[in-house]
């Protein structure tokens, strides 16, 4: 029996936070005492009319917050639960959802139709509620249906094609759903709300219409409807025709060619003169053209089989016509728009579409577009300035170096006094030109930048970098890809040490400017900065960089006396500490290359990690990813050095390792304590009780996200071998992960590329692992492996024929192959002589491009023929 | 204003985001040592080299016995791994490299069979140098362990470029002269190439991978940006009449400065060996005579030599041979301390070889030796310049010992045939 729980349902919503909490608990209380009679009783809120539209409100949403969350456990947990329902009371459930799509309250309707969705998710690919579809269907068929009625119709049937997947459904029933939604577009029979309620519905479904669109008569009559859509009066509908056709693009570009005229003329009218809403959707249809065309272009790079793929060149085709109407809408800038980078309008998706353009066609766009630049660049006006100077920037990547190196050179005074216009957003838009120049075309034997306007060039960003935050944060890129142009360059690097001083001290203040709005400006102020040590020249630069980790040292000292009320503070104070922290690491990654500066990290060693252990401090519940970051670069560089610093160190180290939550900390951490078993050998024992403890809980806890479990296992070998014949104590608990895991990576059905990627890496963790047990244990214990060589040359055997196999899997198995011969010696004679795959994998790496393998697979063939003969 | 749609980046935005990039560094760095560490306990290096280039067509005789020589030899050659340098920091590294050179005796007697066992070349001038790549640049250092230059170049993980193959951290070492005149390293030896050790392997057989090796990575390419210095392959010869007179005479690239004779047999051996020899004379080398510190032939021979805790002067051979001494009272005189370098004159009158071994006789003390300078000068040296300012080995010595030899082995060959 369902359960009158509106009063709760309506005080969990009040105002008063003691009865919003007390009815909050009631309600929590009921769902876990009988959790089947509390969905019923929500879905009996949901569809009685007598009741009050906010608790039938929050009937829905709890309702539906029961079958669905972002969390994928918590959604498998959820789904588990609804399953076990009884189907007497998931029937009756359904049965109410379906009736309150008949309501007269439109939210209830609309809140019905997302249940509906998230039962369907669970249920369809189950072969269960088979009667669904039929049971919508029914709805659209019924001549007396009322409007409403069909509009949460659609509206269900479009978010059940959201949640399920195309194979779930059978074919005639896809073929029903398109029937009904391209029916109820029909302008003369059905009202706006019906019509905007299908062509959405349409486009969830597109996924499911595979076959239709093979089909030239469907497909041509689905096209018709949509295009007449696409100017019916109603401005949202239009959109969302318009959002059909970018999916159509990208899902059949295939099959467009016969619509492409008509499709040209649609969106060309609508980016010249429809609403905005509508017109950056006609914008986005060539974005994505251009997506698919630059897709298959790098799919056919390097091969001779262009033709084997469909490539329409529809860009190329259209471009005379397309590039002057993208042109235009450049010119319809707003008038704040500088003050955000994450504003979408018809400027930013304009100028947007024409570097995918750019990058689709090449050289042909450089003429349409250049006379546009010089017939603009000169006027007063800002807004024709700043879009000559957006269409340049735009067309930066695609085009060859030879054609864009004389404009770029040309231009390039021009764009260096641009930078003292007097607007705002001229500056902006040049900033950001000067960056794309560095970024794409600039490289130290390139032609861009010189000896002759270096210095100008130079005096030009240091002097903006004082401009408004926005235009500053544009020049830290300049200056970010300025030194980029110079990394791996060697002795050419020299070229930037005149100015290394002054770039060093104007992103230090920039990075104290109190103007910044946001974190934006500090935070790019100080990776620009990463990025300027990276690519100083080492040695002749080490005592700078030296006196610049005292400075970092000495600011990363001040965020712990920052003054800390509200929880913005807290937030502020740990991304200054991570900006630091990553200065910091740079600084020692680029230290540690080379003997004369090595000295300066060393020397500051005992002051880094004390200040690393007060940013770990000063996080009471999480650890501070950047300083793990930073403290693995130090305990390599350090070496046995470090072990002094594991006592006070280690407790943050476990806590890194504990913090599943966030998966990216428990990562770093796990990688850190690899570094710290190089780093130490066999001085890490005393700690290796902890975190191996740590570390096999971590691997049972199926909350932990699933990437950071390879690193685990490849973590274990690094333990095993820097202890060696100590880790056998671990063996027992170990060897039953690995084999559990082996196991399951044979299992686990690879749909995916992710998938296949996430064995690939399960397997290559495992390899390491008994690789690192192997050799740890070689002289005096490698008998205590012997139990386990058959299972191991059995997997070996498996991933061998497994197709899915990459490179670093290969390397790993066959790595670890000549490990168990030379661990275990003539103990694995006869294992070697009945399995005998080993001699065709060998075979196969030999074979190989990659150096590395095959001479790993002459040393492991060494080592099994030693077995053999022995 | 709408944000854009979900996948579609605005171009105009900010582009730098470094936080991912110095994950992916730190994360690629740590894969990279983990697999440094355990090759090293593989100890890959040599095994790999002892069981020969071409696995797959070597006979399936006897592996066992090639194995555990392979053994043998890495258990005493503990300070030869050079993935064991990988750990060492600062002037550790310089020492190590000092000591990891294979340094030619000087040939003061022609040895037997020259023709057969032994190779020979024009010996390129120059600063000899040990040239590492590994990790994206490339180092060279001298003898005394400094660095002479550190650049890019198309040797194995010698530049930050993208297309790599194996671990970046996979070392390779060449020995090499660099030549300044056209800015070229000159190879004449490969000790390890991308992470596996080639001291085990005779010179044949280094020589041949160097050859083949070398030209695969594109190091001889004329410089660019990725690639400072090109490096350059000596041409080698058969030490028979033809080789001897190439190399004598022949024409090449760079400046000579003598010839050098390595024994095909013979592994690579840090520090002094008789199994490479130098030999000069006026013809193929301007630097006959050593200068001084001033840079001009001293009408007397003047010795570098090592003091030792005793007041004795030694060489830097392995072990140290005493030449003569220094009274107390000098060495307190001039401030001298055990281990110093001093520059000492010879009274030729007075020096002469007593039983095979070389008697110095007086020594007056000429001075310090600058800094640059690691090591004493070899008991072969010492001797070389002696012969070269008396009696000495001359090119017509050497091609007469190879025509006897030639006459020599004919009869042995004959000899067997006919036992036959």
């Amino acid at each position: 029996m369902a359960m009158e729980i509106t009063q709760a349902l309506l005080a969990a919503q009040s105002p008063d936070g003691q009865v919003r909490t007390a009815a909050e608990s009631n309600l929590k209380q009921f769902q876990e005492q009988n959790l089947p009679h509390f969905l019923l009783s929500l879905s009996a809120e949901l569809v009685n009319e007598q009741k009050p539209p906010e608790s039938r409100r929050l009937a829905g949403i709890l309702l539906k917050n029961s079958l669905d969350a972002k969390d994928s456990f918590r959604k498998e947990q959820l789904t588990k639960q609804w399953v076990t329902v009884d189907p007497a009371i998931k029937s009756q459930i359904k049965e109410a959802l379906l009736t309150t799509l008949a309501s007269q309250v439109s939210d209830a309707r609309s809140t019905a139709s997302q249940v509906i969705a998230k039962v369907a998710s669970i249920e369809i690919p189950r072969k269960e509620w088979q009667d669904l579809i039929g049971k919508l269907l029914a709805n659209m068929t019924t001549k007396e249906t009322p409007a409403s009625l069909k509009q949460a119709t659609l509206q269900s049937l479009g978010y059940v094609c959201e949640e399920v997947s195309p194979s779930d459904l059978e074919q005639d029933q896809v073929n029903a759903i398109l029937t009904a939604v391209v029916q109820g577009m029909n302008q003369a029979e059905h009202g706006f709300e019906v019509r905007l309620a299908a062509i959405r519905a349409l486009y969830n479904a597109l996924d499911f219409a595979q076959t239709n669109f093979e089909n030239e008569m469907e497909r041509n009559y689905i096209m018709k409807v949509v295009c007449e859509t696409a100017v019916s009066k109603e401005p949202e509908i239009r959109q969302a025709a318009f959002e059909c056709l970018v999916s159509v693009a990208s899902i059949y570009y295939g099959v467009l060619e016969p619509y492409m005229q008509t499709l040209f003329n649609l969106t060309a009218n609508s980016i010249r003169g429809d609403e905005e809403q509508v017109a950056l959707q006609a914008i986005e249809f060539w974005s994505t053209v251009c997506d698919e065309e630059i897709a298959i272009q790098e799919e056919c790079a390097g091969t001779d089989e262009g033709n084997s793929v469909l490539h329409f060149r529809f860009v190329e085709k259209a471009l005379h016509v397309l590039v002057p109407v993208l042109l235009e809408t450049l010119l319809k800038q707003e008038e704040d728009q500088d003050q955000d980078d994450g504003m979408w309008n018809l400027s930013m998706a304009g100028g947007t579409c024409l570097g995918l353009v750019a990058r689709t066609v090449g050289d042909a766009v450089v003429p349409l577009v250049m006379p546009f630049v010089q017939a603009n660049i000169t006027k007063s006006d800002w807004r024709s300035h700043e879009a000559a100077t957006f269409a340049f920037g735009s067309i930066l990547e695609g085009p060859s170096v030879e054609k864009l190196a004389p404009m770029v050179h040309n231009g390039l005074d021009f764009l260096l006094s641009a930078m003292k216009d007097p607007s705002s957003h001229v500056r902006d838009t040049t900033a950001w030109t000067l960056s794309r120049i560095f970024e794409i075309l600039h490289s130290p034997s390139g032609t861009i930048i010189d000896q002759s306007n270096l210095p100008k060039i130079m005096t030009v960003l240091l002097e903006s970098i004082r401009d408004v935050p926005n235009v500053a944060e544009k020049v830290c890129g300049a200056i970010y890809f300025l030194a980029q142009g110079y990394e791996d360059a060697g002795s050419a690097s020299s070229v930037l040490t005149p100015y290394l001083g002054n770039i060093i001290t104007a992103l230090l203040s920039t990075a104290d400017r109190a103007d910044a709005s946001s974190n934006r400006l500090w935070s790019s102020a100080y990776e620009t900065l990463n990025e300027v040590v990276r690519c100083s020249n080492i040695p002749e630069n080490a005592n700078m960089i030296g006196q610049l980790l005292h400075e970092i040292l000495k600011r990363l000292g001040q965020t712990m006396e920052l003054e800390i009320v509200s929880t913005d503070d807290k937030e502020r104070q740990s991304n200054l500490q991570a900006l630091l922290c990553g200065v910091i690491q740079v600084i020692i990654q680029t230290l540690n290359g080379s003997e004369e500066s090595l000295p300066v990290i060393l020397q500051s060693a005992d002051q880094m990690m004390v200040m690393f252990l007060r940013v770990f401090a000063c996080h009471s519940s999480t650890v501070h990813e950047e300083a793990m970051l930073a403290i693995g670069a130090l305990a390599y560089t350090t070496g046995q050095e470090f072990a002094k610093y594991m006592p006070e160190f280690y407790k943050y180290l476990e806590r890194g390792l504990q913090n599943f939550e966030e998966y990216q900390v428990c990562s770093i951490s796990v990688g850190v304590v690899g570094d710290i078993c190089r780093a130490m050998d066999d001085k890490v024992l005393p700690y290796c009780d902890g975190i191996m403890s740590v570390l096999l809980k971590d691997l049972s806890n199926a909350l932990l996200h699933r990437s950071v479990k390879p690193p685990i296992f490849s973590c274990f070998g690094d333990i095993a071998l820097a202890i060696g014949e100590q880790f056998e104590k671990y063996l027992p608990f170990v060897i039953p992960m690995l084999q559990g895991a082996a196991e399951l990576s044979t299992q686990i059905e690879c749909t995916d590329e992710d998938t296949e990627e996430y064995v690939n890496q399960l397997r290559r963790g495992i390899f390491e692992a008994y690789s690192g047990i192997l050799q740890g244990f070689k002289n005096a214990k490698a008998d205590l492996m012997l139990p386990h060589a058959g299972h191991l040359l059995q997997f070996t055997e498996a991933v061998f024929k497994d197709k899915n196999r990459d490179e670093g899997v290969t390397k790993a198995a066959v790595a670890m192959l000549g490990d168990l011969a030379d661990a275990l010696g003539p103990n694995l004679k006869l294992l070697f002589k009945d399995c005998t795959f080993h001699a065709e994998f060998l075979g196969e790496c030999f074979q190989s491009d990659d150096d590395q393998l095959r001479e790993t697979a002459t040393w492991t063939q060494g080592m099994i023929r030693r077995v053999l003969v022995s | 204003m709408a944000p854009p749609p979900d996948h579609r980046l605005p171009i105009k935005r900010a582009a730098i985001s470094d936080q991912q990039r110095r994950r992916e560094v730190a994360l690629r760095l740590q894969a990279d040592r983990r697999s440094d560490a355990q090759n090293r306990a593989r100890q890959l290096a040599s095994s790999v080299l002892s069981l020969g280039p071409e696995p797959a067509t070597e006979p399936e005789v006897e592996p066992e016995q090639e194995m555990s020589e392979a053994s043998g030899q890495l258990a005493g050659r503990s300070d030869l791994d050079p993935v064991r340098a990988a750990r060492l920091r600062g002037p550790e590294v310089r020492k190590w490299f000092a000591r990891q050179l294979m340094l030619p005796e000087w040939m003061v007697d022609v040895p037997p069979s020259l023709d057969r066992d032994w190779y020979v070349f024009p010996r390129p001038s120059g600063k000899r140098c040990f040239v590492v790549s590994s990790n994206g640049t490339t180092i060279s250092r001298l003898r005394n362990g400094s660095i002479l230059h550190r650049f890019p170049s198309n040797l194995p993980n010698g530049a930050r470029t993208k297309d790599v193959s194996g671990p970046a951290s996979s070392y390779s070492i060449l020995d090499c002269i660099f030549h300044e005149p056209d800015e070229t390293y000159y190879v004449i030896d490969m000790v390890c190439w991308r992470g596996y050790s080639l001291y085990d392997c005779t010179a044949e057989f280094r020589f041949f991978w160097l050859n083949s090796k070398l030209s695969e990575t594109g190091a001889s390419d004329p410089p660019s940006q990725y690639h400072r210095y090109r490096f350059n392959v000596v041409q080698i010869y058969e030490c028979n009449l033809a080789g001897l007179q190439a190399s004598y005479s022949g024409q090449v690239p760079y400046v000579k400065d003598g010839l050098l004779f390595f024994n095909k047999h013979a592994h690579y051996q840090a520090g002094n060996t008789p199994l490479a020899l130098v030999w000069k004379d006026n013809v193929c080398s301007q630097y006959v005579l050593d200068t001084d510190s001033k840079g001009q032939i001293p009408s007397q021979q003047q010795v570098v030599l090592e003091l030792q805790n005793d007041g004795n002067l030694t060489t830097s051979d392995d072990p140290p041979v005493a030449l003569g001494s220094l009274s107390r009272d000098l060495i307190a005189q001039s401030g001298l301390r055990v281990g110093n370098l001093v520059r000492v004159a010879i009274k030729d009158e007075r020096m002469r070889l007593v039983d095979g071994k070389l008697d110095l006789g007086e020594l007056q003390l000429v001075g310090k030796t600058n800094h640059s300078r690691a090591f004493a000068d070899t008991y072969s040296k010492v001797l070389f310049q002696h012969a070269a300012r008396h009696a000495p080995l001359r090119i017509e010595d050497l091609v007469a010992s190879i025509q006897s030899n030639s006459s020599m082995d004919n009869s042995q060959a004959l000899d067997v045939e006919m036992e036959g």
